[in-house]
């Protein structure tokens, strides 16, 4: 294993991120940017309404899971994460790609929700697939989580 | 946790270390992260290792507790070395480390 760079085999963490709420998504990315930091591949595949903060604007239409009071409670939670200074979504995002973090984006469900690849923000994605391509990259994964 | 000899002793800045006179220390590489919070040091300290060429030193500097603790677990992880930790007031850090 070259020093620095990731290994393959077991070295490797695979999420579903099939929620879209404000709080789960930052933990499925949070925890993605963990394990590229720990030298692991790491793959997120988003699924159901985890797929919707990858629309254009997606991100910052994110709602919380509790206490989202229409909107109130998210704007809330923002405020204190800012001055806590918690990365926002964008940025979590952004580092997870910097560091070679892999985004797949559910086929089956761009069916579903009537989604064309232009709905979404592409440069963000690697690939597109459905439940073989997520089992595939999770086979030999150390960490698997469904989010 | 297994961490070089070098690297289990923590000493202010200007001392001079077993094996790593400050002068060989010069980071080539500074990072600093003060104030940031979970997960950032640890995600600036990955960008800054693939930043760096084989041998080359990276200083992380920070405020943020378990990061401390994390950026060494990285270090180990990434098979990388540690070179050492330096404490310097109550909560600034600065972890010195070899690509």
């Amino acid at each position: 294993m070259r020093p620095g760079t990731s290994s393959s085999g077991a070295r490797r963490a695979a999420i579903i991120v099939h929620s879209g709420d404000l709080d789960r998504v930052m933990s499925a990315l949070i925890l993605g940017n963990g394990a590229l930091a720990m030298g692991l591949e790491t793959t997120l595949f988003f699924t159901f309404w985890g797929l919707l903060r990858l629309r254009r604007g997606g991100l910052e239409r994110a709602p919380l899971s509790k206490m989202n009071l229409l909107g109130l409670g998210r704007w809330l939670m923002q405020r204190r994460m800012r001055r806590a200074k918690v990365a926002s979504l964008a940025r979590l995002l952004e580092d997870y790609r910097a560091l070679g973090g892999k985004v797949i984006a559910c086929e089956m469900t761009m069916e579903v929700m009537g989604l064309k690849r232009e709905d979404l923000q592409q440069e963000w994605i690697d690939s597109y697939g459905t439940v073989g391509t997520f089992v595939n990259e999770a086979k030999d994964a150390a960490i698997t989580l469904f989010i | 946790m297994m961490v070089p000899k070098q690297s289990q002793t923590s000493d202010v800045a200007g001392t001079q270390e077993e094996g790593y006179p400050m002068s060989e220390v010069e980071p080539e590489i500074s990072v600093d992260c003060r104030g940031e919070t979970c997960p950032i040091p640890l995600v600036e300290f990955r960008k800054a290792v693939m930043r760096a060429e084989p041998g080359q030193i990276i200083e992380v500097v920070g405020t943020h507790g378990p990061s401390k603790e994390e950026i060494p677990m990285a270090v180990e992880s990434l098979g990388l070395e540690l070179i050492r930790i330096e404490e310097e007031g109550d909560e600034t850090w600065h972890i010195f480390v070899r690509r």
